[in-house]
């Protein structure tokens, strides 16, 4: 799959005109989206990007792969669906928080089970951006964004406790003003063995104007001796904090110390890698169980006709069997 | 005169196991060389309650699972006192002597009652009398005289050949239940010459899937749904033989949606279901329109509106398919008639996906979909057309995937092709696949850019239309009155107009439509020019399909027979409504 010549990010750029509000943080996961896949030296045509419906979504129509924008909600069951017909792509998978933990909250459950080897990536800004500012899933109770007549009346999910206990094998969280990082996380997503979830805190300048960058940045809380700003983001890393499950026996330790850092908010906000879990079968897996020839000739490539367009399954043997087996 | 047909009603609770021991004689008589239709009865419980199978076998084709049966095979009371009196003259109720009592004063002149102590005799073979059922059924194959080398192979069917000591005691109760009928007073005389060659016995469910076999599908995403749920079972039974992923999914939006996935990376891709799950699937299946992708949704009817009666038959959801998703897409709807249909249609239908990338609908019902019927040929050799690719003519470098093109198909890229990465959009797009919903929607050149789009996708119906099987007549030319119906009714409508001619001498002939749509206006239209008086027969209140025909031709049907009981047609109220129109 890798390429052995230099991949630029600028080979994952398309010229498609950009119709972001200035400042949005999804430029930040933009970037860093063909900045993670050029490192990771993936060749555009081998990659399918599925978005839903939202800012989120437009970004893969900047992005030089094959791509769908789906419905609202539905971006994860569309992937599994590409990546089921062929597990030989790469396959990204982009929502809002509107789109991914409301709407399409059932699915987000449901892609745990399966473990399908795949990056979710949520952008997460706690508003529903572009139909102007409702509270989404992720806006926490009491806020009082700038377009709500009144403070938020639910509480908000907690997208990581949520992907833990639905069975993703991999969760981070980003934030999408640390490029560096966050091409990281992306690049430790895209290459997890199974079902990866990515949540990116991700400023919406025009209609969240509570958790803004400079909310994220401790802009508003100095050092009081060195007048710097004290950042409510910190990473995990930085912290000795270690995500991975090294054998089954750890599972439960890993997913409750993950657990216990996904409730800190606030004052202390950890981004980074929550959990790692590679013990766990992928669904391509569990297929080859069934369908042994199932990686090397998947369901998208397989022949299904001859030259003239015969058919090549032969279906004589299994109705003589279907009917006529005790014969 | 000997009959040339025959037909056992089995009944009994949920759980006693009514529908395979119908399932066994359908296979018996399937093999004895009948041309055999079965229709289950049954409720939505798993245990209790009242479920009954109609096997129906004749020495010439059937049309429907017949009136009433000349043996009714009772597993508990209840089936008695709801059955005994439909048994017809010289024919014969099987029961248990020791538990359940028939009341003579409701049973025709000249029936047998067949009482066997059937717990009892099963006892002897197995404690727990788990094979009463088949001491049943072997007593019901010695009233018909049939040959029993049918009876072991039938189970071997069943059982497989892993289990040979359950068919060799299955074989052994049916025996003693053969053996009690010699002391009864043996066979019916009803003077049937078994021809002995085996036919080919499936669901019309069954068919769709051998029908999507054949034609190359590789996907299959499906949520659990009466009645489409056993096309899910047999494609996970087998399915990955073929090299086909059957996904069980959370719901009929993950169902659909993952269809039009798997479609979009290249793979023949498939999804079923009933109404219910269908209203969950409209706005993916407009998706998958919109963004011109391949797709064969399967749709098996129930009675609806809402839950519905889930177990019972319905052409109510036409409306549905129709309309379903917003905005006008192109679509076409095939209404297989008979499970050589659900085979032959089905395959089409995945060919028509690719042809025109966009969403096929294939609509049969509970009747046809779960009901075994036997189908004397099945032509394994279907043609597969995959459609314009884009990689097998044109240049990466001047690739659109949406060019606007006389036929309306553009040429057609998998991602995986080096070269043609494009996006699908479901908002709408230029040629590129480059949006024009957002900042230049409304703009004077893509307003036209819009229409001229929306008129290429649109202008796919025209070759749906040319490539989907039009109307047909079946019967008299110059008849008095023409029936008009679709899907499933075709066979009690032929049985009725056999049964009319014969007895009234009257004409009568049928218009079907294998096509729902696009409309084939241009031949009804010329086949409607002869009709005299028109019946349209359909199975649901309003006549959504009369008011279809009447949309696209403007003709109207005199008289209107819609069934919206749960129950399927039976030839023999179409035949009272004939004569009653005709009257």
């Amino acid at each position: 799959m890798a390429l052995e010549q230099v991949v630029k990010p600028s080979d994952f750029a398309t010229e498609v005109h950009n119709d972001w509000c200035p400042g949005c943080g999804d430029f930040g996961i933009l970037r860093t989206i063909q900045m993670a896949l050029a490192e990771l030296r993936m060749e555009p045509h081998r990659v399918t990007i599925v978005s839903g419906i939202g800012c989120s979504a437009k970004t893969i129509h900047y992005v030089k792969t094959y791509g769908v924008h789906t419905l609202h909600g539905r971006a994860l069951p569309y992937a599994a669906g590409v990546k089921l017909a062929n597990p030989q792509l790469k396959v990204l998978c982009l929502s809002g928080d509107g789109d991914g933990l409301g709407i399409g909250g059932g699915h987000f459950v449901n892609a745990g089970r399966r473990n399908l080897d795949m990056l979710y990536v949520i952008h997460d800004n706690g508003v529903y951006g572009l139909t102007k500012g409702q509270a989404s899933p992720t806006l926490k109770l009491g806020v009082q964004t700038k377009s709500l007549a009144h403070p938020n009346i639910n509480d908000a999910v907690n997208p990581i406790w949520l992907a833990l206990a639905a069975g993703a094998t991999w969760v981070g969280r980003g934030y999408s003003y640390d490029i560096k990082h966050l091409v990281s996380l992306l690049k430790q997503g895209i290459e997890h063995k199974g079902y990866a979830f990515l949540d990116v805190l991700q400023p919406c300048p025009t209609y969240n104007d509570i958790n803004t960058k400079e909310w994220y940045g401790g802009e508003d809380r100095k050092d009081a001796n060195s007048g710097r700003p004290l950042p409510r983001v910190y990473k995990l890393e930085d912290e000795g904090f270690d995500p991975v499950v090294h054998e089954p026996l750890e599972i439960e330790k890993k997913a409750t110390q993950a657990l216990e850092k996904a409730l800190e908010w606030g004052d202390r906000i950890p981004i980074g890698v929550f959990f790692k879990n590679e013990h766990v079968p992928t669904f391509e897996e569990r297929i080859l169980q069934r369908v042994p020839t199932y990686m090397d000739n998947p369901p998208a490539l397989q022949s299904i006709a001859g030259p003239n367009g015969e058919p090549r399954t032969d279906l004589t043997r299994l109705v003589q069997r279907m009917t006529f087996k005790g014969e | 005169m000997s009959k040339r047909d025959l037909a056992l009603r089995v009944g009994g609770a949920a759980g006693d196991g009514v529908s395979s021991t119908a399932e066994s004689f359908a296979k018996i008589s399937a093999r004895s060389g009948l041309h055999t239709w079965t229709y289950s009865s049954y409720q939505s419980v798993i245990r209790g309650g009242h479920v009954w199978t109609q096997v129906r076998g004749g020495l010439d084709p059937l049309l429907s699972h017949g009136d009433d049966p000349d043996v009714v095979l009772c597993l508990n009371q209840q089936t008695m006192d709801v059955h005994q009196a439909d048994v017809l003259e010289g024919g014969a109720i099987i029961y248990d002597v020791d538990s359940v009592k028939p009341d003579p004063t409701k049973i025709r002149k000249n029936v047998r009652l067949i009482g066997i102590s059937l717990r009892k005799k099963a006892q002897t073979l197995s404690p727990n009398a788990l094979m009463r059922n088949t001491v049943a059924l072997g007593a019901a194959v010695a009233l018909f005289a049939m040959d029993f080398r049918h009876v072991e192979s039938a189970f071997k069917d069943i059982w497989g050949d892993k289990k040979p000591e359950i068919v060799q005691q299955n074989v052994a109760a049916a025996r003693l239940g053969g053996d009690a009928v010699k002391d009864l007073g043996g066979p019916l005389p009803l003077g049937l010459a078994y021809p002995n060659q085996a036919k080919y016995l499936m669901t019309g469910n069954e068919a769709v899937c051998l029908g999507a076999l054949a034609a190359g599908v590789k996907f299959l995403a499906q949520y659990p749904m009466t009645p489409a749920s056993s096309i899910l079972h047999w494609m996970a039974s087998h399915g990955p033989k073929y090299g086909v992923v059957v996904k069980q999914v959370e719901d009929e939006l993950a169902a659909m949606n993952m269809a039009v996935g798997a479609g979009f990376a290249g793979v023949r891709s498939m999804t079923a279901t009933s109404g219910g799950g269908f209203c969950l699937m409209v706005e993916a299946i407009g998706q998958a329109g919109m963004t011109e992708t391949p797709l064969v949704a399967v749709l098996v009817q129930r009675s609806g509106p809402s839950t519905g009666l889930p177990t019972k038959t319905e052409q109510g959801d036409l409306n549905l398919a129709l309309g379903a998703g917003q905005g006008d897409w192109p679509r076409a709807i095939l209404a297989p008639r008979h499970p050589e249909e659900c085979f032959s249609l089905t395959a089409k239908a995945f060919n028509l996906a690719e042809i025109y990338q966009t969403p096929i609908i294939v609509i049969s019902d509970l009747y046809l979909g779960e009901g075994y019927r036997t189908v004397d040929k099945l032509d394994f050799n279907v043609p597969i057309v995959r459609g314009m690719m884009a990689a097998d003519g044109g240049t990466a470098k001047d690739f659109k995937r949406y060019e606007i093109t006389e036929s309306g198909v553009s040429p057609r890229a998998l991602p995986g092709t080096k070269g043609y990465q494009f996006i699908g959009a479901t908002d709408e797009h230029m040629e590129s696949g480059e949006l024009i919903s957002d900042v230049l929607a409304g703009l004077p050149e893509f307003v036209e850019e819009r229409r001229k789009m929306h008129e290429k996708r649109m202008r796919k119906l025209d070759g749906l239309r040319k490539d989907s099987p039009p109307p047909e007549m079946w019967g008299s030319r110059n008849a008095d009155l023409t029936l008009i119906n679709w899907g499933s009714t075709w066979g009690a409508a032929h049985e009725a107009i056999l049964q009319v001619e014969e007895k009234e001498g009257m004409k009568v002939n049928s218009l079907e439509f294998p096509t729902i749509f696009p409309f084939h206006v241009d031949e009804a239209q010329k086949l409607l020019r002869g009709v005299k008086q028109s019946l349209a027969v359909e199975g649901n209140y309003t006549g959504q399909f009369a008011r279809l025909l009447r949309a696209e031709t403007g003709y109207k049907p005199d008289h209107f027979y819609g069934r919206y009981d749960g129950e399927p047609f039976a030839s023999r109220d179409i035949a009272d409504k004939i004569l009653e129109v005709v009257a």
